[in-house]
């Protein structure tokens, strides 16, 4: 028998494509939209005021780091984000799975936080100006917001479909409540819970620079809104990669400490 | 005295709109102690519910079970239990799955490993001790299934058609294996199976039941003799049973499939 080919390139509905040809792929569509990005505006058929060329944005970067201590806006933000965030699932993860285990204690939470859930972050951002002022504790208490309703449902509904299965044949080994809940419903959850945070941390990116935009006075969301005052593009849209790229790394970094915890889930 | 007394069992689950389904009717049966007892019946006629209510895992509308005279109230380490589906802990290797109920009963690290060591021997999965469950085929998953129950010592082992999802030829070495554990260990078995050749291979009697709502219609006893050889299911003894048990649960299978 012959061995399975990848061909390159074949036109049907399903066909997997070469390992290679689709990295290469991916990377050309970046390659494409920076080169229509560069035609638009070197061509002049926009004006710099309204978005400035590549080149142009990679310059305002360079200089936002020599000269405006730009990593330490980086680093708030990212303080911001981790705190929050961590806080968050400190209270959300062992609520959900309360909620999850016990359906008394979901009774009681489940439509409170149902309703919370649908609450936008970014509108308790006056609110909470006046509760904690413009220092740290607002932004983190938005990310805080936006973040802990999400991780308590979506951990309960993880937990609450434990499989069944598995917690009678625990049963009949001798295992009690404890046990069920430790040896068995908590351990199955492990790799999905962790999975939903690698998700929510995603979303806490968007709330803090939400957060930044008003009153701040450090932070990515605070440059950029500096720059739009001083109608810098280039800096504005250096700001923005600079976030894409930050939660791009906290991403892969997230997957691929759960790949290395619950690596009996991916076999 | 039998070990396992089932009195007056009986089982109705509530359905839609006030409807209610009878699972079972009211059951007497007896197990004696080292018993190898298989109940054969047709698919849905509530001998996996019998077995459940016995594991403490569903309770009985009406009658109870007791076990060494003591009422069963709930599910318990002195009933082990094989299930159908693939119940291993797939985040558990092999040895750890073995070792959760002595883990559970508090058992020292070292003997927990000289016990599991044995029965991982005992099913022939020496090698496998730190393979995931997904690693392994289904046999070797319910051969698993069946060392971490016999690893707990439970008083009787209930086994759920622990062979029905897994090839034919898999099944025939994993009965043979079976027959093996419980001819050399003795221990109580009660093993419910829809195939009637396997219900005569391992047993020493036969529980029949009928279509829904469950009853035990007839039982049999099997004087085969022991150690068994596979090749025992060539013999005109071996033959004559089946022919009678075909019969037997032809008419239930018509009774199920007009109901």
């Amino acid at each position: 028998m012959k061995p399975t080919q990848h061909k390159f390139f074949e036109f049907r509905p399903l066909q997997p494509i070469h390992p290679r040809f689709k990295w290469v792929l991916g990377l050309l569509f970046f390659i494409v939209f920076i080169a229509g990005w560069a035609i638009f505006t070197l061509g002049g058929f926009v004006s710099p005021t309204f978005l400035a060329s590549p080149m142009a944005m990679l310059e305002e970067g360079y200089l936002l780091f020599t000269e405006y201590n730009f990593i330490h806006d980086i680093g708030m933000t990212v303080m911001r984000v981790l705190v929050g965030f961590i806080l968050a699932c400190l209270v959300a993860v062992p609520l959900g799975i309360a909620m999850g285990t016990f359906k008394f204690v979901e009774a009681f939470l489940e439509p409170f936080v149902s309703f919370c859930r649908y609450l936008p972050a970014s509108a308790f951002i006056p609110l909470l100006i006046l509760w904690a002022g413009v220092d740290e504790k607002q932004k983190i208490l938005v990310i805080f917001i936006g973040s802990v309703f999400q991780i308590i449902l979506m951990v309960s509904v993880i937990v609450g479909n434990a499989r069944k299965d598995l917690v009678e044949a625990a049963y009949t080994l001798g295992a009690r409540s404890k046990g069920i809940v430790h040896r068995v419903i908590l351990p199955g959850a492990a790799p999905e819970i962790a999975e939903i945070l690698r998700l929510v941390l995603g979303w806490a990116w968007t709330y803090v620079i939400v957060a930044e935009l008003i009153g701040a006075s450090s932070g990515i969301g605070h440059m950029i809104t500096n720059s739009q005052s001083l109608l810098n593009t280039g800096q504005i849209i250096f700001g923005i990669i600079t976030i894409g790229i930050i939660g791009l790394i906290s991403d892969f970094a997230f997957k691929a400490v759960n790949r290395r915890l619950f690596a009996w889930s991916n076999l | 005295m039998s070990q396992l007394e089932i009195q007056n069992i009986s089982r109705v689950f509530p359905g839609k709109k006030g409807t209610q389904t009878q699972a079972l009717t009211p059951i007497n049966f007896n197990v004696n102690e080292n018993d190898f007892v298989t109940i054969l019946g047709p698919s849905g006629c509530g001998k996996s519910t019998m077995l459940r209510i016995i594991a403490g895992l569903d309770h009985p509308t009406t009658g109870q079970v007791l076990l060494d005279g003591k009422r069963i109230t709930g599910p318990g380490a002195d009933r082990g239990m094989v299930f159908q589906s693939y119940t291993l802990f797939p985040w558990l290797t092999v040895e750890q799955n073995i070792c959760f109920g002595l883990r559970e009963k508090g058992m020292s690290a070292a003997e927990q490993k000289e016990r599991s060591s044995y029965f991982i021997n005992r099913v022939g999965l020496k090698g496998f001790e730190q393979h995931f469950p997904k690693q392994l085929s289904g046999g070797m998953q319910q051969r698993t299934a069946i060392a971490r129950a016999l690893a707990n010592d439970p008083k009787i082992l209930l086994l759920d058609e622990p062979f029905g999802a897994l090839d034919n030829q898999t099944r025939l070495l994993m009965q043979e294996l079976l027959l093996g554990i419980w001819e050399s260990a003795q221990k109580t078995v009660l093993f419910v199976t829809h195939d009637i050749d396997e219900s005569i291979f391992m047993a020493n009697r036969i529980a029949v039941f009928s279509a829904r709502p469950g009853r035990i219609k007839t039982e049999i006893k099997v004087n085969l003799p022991h150690p068994r050889h596979y090749t025992v299911k060539t013999t005109p003894e071996f033959m004559e049973l089946k022919a009678v048990l075909t019969e037997e649960i032809r008419a239930e299978a018509i009774a199920a499939e007009q109901r």
